[in-house]
């Protein structure tokens, strides 16, 4: 049995969420093979051939891997995922963008976002938000499988030396273009790998005042997210969000600020190891997973942690 | 241009559901039972371009049970011109799904076909990627904006870290988030004309579909809770524990 793990990089570095993907795969048991496709990605494939418990590396350099267009890619990773019995990809907007394009392609059905591995055929996976989590079994020849990197501790990045491969598979679809993108530069660290996370909620009010929680932010090292309600009420970019719906994080540490706490927002930060919520309802739900409440206003209470911490 | 939306029926996004003692599934008995928001947000931008003159005909579609006709009239009392539903009292998983719809592209012959990024029950986030292999059209999915020009669709998505922009030649995929657009309500003279618009039943079997799965759910289960811990008196307080009882700071 072997499996193939689709890297997430950049081309030029490997995303950590790959070392969580790994992890699943060695849960699954088996030969893990990496499949690199990208454009100039000798970095990613040289990383990712260093991570601990992983025997062999497909490179498939090709300009027309460059932006992770799925009409390109979904092709070469059905074609060279065929033989495994797995196929794994890092639950992120890329895997999930890719994968189930390569579901149907080999036609089987997908397996989304597991957070648990039970046997080589059957995954705990959530539904509704969270409020449920389904075990499910596949009988499917390849198991197509997307992971949700925080119920799988990585592996280590370093200490593997596995064998480079050259695959020379691969073709341009020509139907569709990479226009451009627009990343938002921060020099906070990202939102699904950062140790504390500050999120804001409706309570914020407006956009301008998350600038109290980009300065505790800053002063604790820690990334800023979101609640939808935050999003939809147009304060802040949805790639802040935390949700059922935008990322799932589990820091060392996330505090709630001004979020009243509906299901759909615990679902993306309950794994979280402490939970502090801060808001002036104390009848807020948030209240009812946090380890640490405090009942205040937030416009007082956010300025005084800052100065405190 | 012909638009095809898909919209699909679950439980509404109030409704804090439960999972069944015996944990075969979760309890939709007398639950109140809605279009999945993010559908509800491709039927709204299908609305927009026929607004702007770009789409001609809006084609809605449902897979689901009798009961989905429901939210067929809502799409088109919204403003889709006909409803097609592929009656269907099984829980169908994605793929399946995109076997249906798939067959629906083929007769109906869509340049754009706009459905949700998912859907709020099963949260599998797969059906238009699908739908994108097994015709061969591009794909842009997550959208943010979505313009037709000529021949090519652009599609701003909505990726980890920011957006990206990209290309499509038509016929297409767009599947949408949040940011897309604010859907409108229906209005009651609307309401009552989207009555007398057309709506087609169909069976799998006679798309010629075979929603066999390679997926069967064993159990559901209610997911570990977190327990309350503690209120804090103050900041202080509480920058006091974090850094010596939790030690996270």
């Amino acid at each position: 049995m072997a499996i193939l793990v689709v890297a997430e990089h950049t081309n030029a570095a490997l995303a950590p969420a790959t070392l969580n993907t790994v992890a699943a795969a060695q849960a699954i048991g088996g030969d893990i093979h990496v499949l690199v496709a990208g454009a100039a990605c000798g970095a990613a494939a040289e990383a990712a051939g260093k991570i601990a418990g992983v025997s062999k590396v497909l490179v498939a350099d090709n300009a027309a891997f460059a932006h992770q267009l799925p009409e390109n890619v979904a092709p070469l990773i059905a074609e060279l995922g065929a033989g495994y019995s797995h196929i794994l990809a890092a639950a992120t907007s890329n895997g999930k963008n890719i994968l189930p394009r390569v579901a149907a392609q080999l036609d089987v059905d997908q397996i989304s976002e597991i957070v648990a591995v039970e046997s080589a055929d059957t995954f705990k996976r959530p539904i509704y938000a969270g409020n449920a989590i389904a075990t499910v079994q596949s009988s499917a020849a390849v198991k197509v499988i997307t992971v949700r990197a925080t119920g799988f501790d990585p592996v280590a990045a370093e200490g593997g030396s596995a064998a480079v491969e050259a695959v020379s598979a691969g073709a341009d679809a020509g139907t569709s273009a990479f226009v451009g993108e627009e990343l938002a530069k921060s020099d906070r660290p990202e939102l699904t790998a950062a140790k504390i996370v500050v999120s804001g909620g409706r309570g914020m009010q407006n956009g301008d005042n998350f600038k109290h929680l980009y300065a505790l932010a800053d002063k604790l090292g820690a990334a800023v997210g979101a609640s939808r309600a935050a999003v939809d009420a147009g304060f802040v970019p949805n790639d802040m969000q935390v949700g059922q719906t935008g990322k799932i994080v589990a820091p060392q540490l996330y505090i709630a600020v001004g979020i009243s706490g509906a299901i759909q927002h615990l679902a993306g930060m309950k794994d979280s190891k402490v939970i502090v919520a801060i808001n002036k309802d104390e009848e807020a739900p948030i209240f009812q997973v946090a380890d640490y409440g405090l009942v205040a206003d937030l416009f007082e209470a956010v300025p005084e942690l800052e100065k405190l911490v | 241009m012909k638009v095809l939306v898909a919209v699909k029926r679950v439980v509404d996004y109030n409704v804090k559901v439960r999972v069944k003692a015996d944990n075969s599934g979760v309890d939709l008995a007398n639950v109140k039972m809605s279009m999945n928001p993010f559908c509800e947000i491709a039927v709204e931008e299908a609305v927009r371009l026929k607004e702007k003159g770009v789409a001609s005909e809006i084609v809605v579609v449902a897979i689901g049970p009798t009961a989905a006709q429901e939210q067929l009239r809502t799409a088109l009392a919204l403003g889709a011109d006909r409803a097609i539903l592929v009656e269907s009292g099984d829980e169908l998983n994605s793929l399946a799904v995109a076997k249906l719809l798939k067959a629906v592209v083929e007769k109906e012959q869509p340049q754009l076909v706009i459905l949700g990024k998912q859907a709020i029950d099963s949260d599998n986030n797969q059906t238009g990627q699908m739908l994108g292999a097994l015709t061969g059209f591009a794909q842009g999915t997550f959208a943010s904006k979505v313009e037709v020009a000529g021949d090519k669709v652009n599609v701003t998505r909505e990726i980890d870290g920011g957006l990206q922009t990209v290309a499509l030649n038509l016929p297409a995929i767009v599947t949408t988030d949040l940011r897309l657009n604010e859907p409108r309500y229906a209005s009651l003279p609307n309401i009552m004309k989207a009555k007398k618009k057309p709506l087609e039943v169909v069976t799998p079997d006679a798309l010629g579909v075979s929603t066999a799965s390679t997926v069967k759910t064993l159990k559901v289960e209610a997911p570990a809770a977190r327990s309350a811990g503690i209120k804090v008196k103050s900041v202080a307080e509480l920058v006091e524990k974090l850094k010596n009882e939790a030690k996270v700071i």
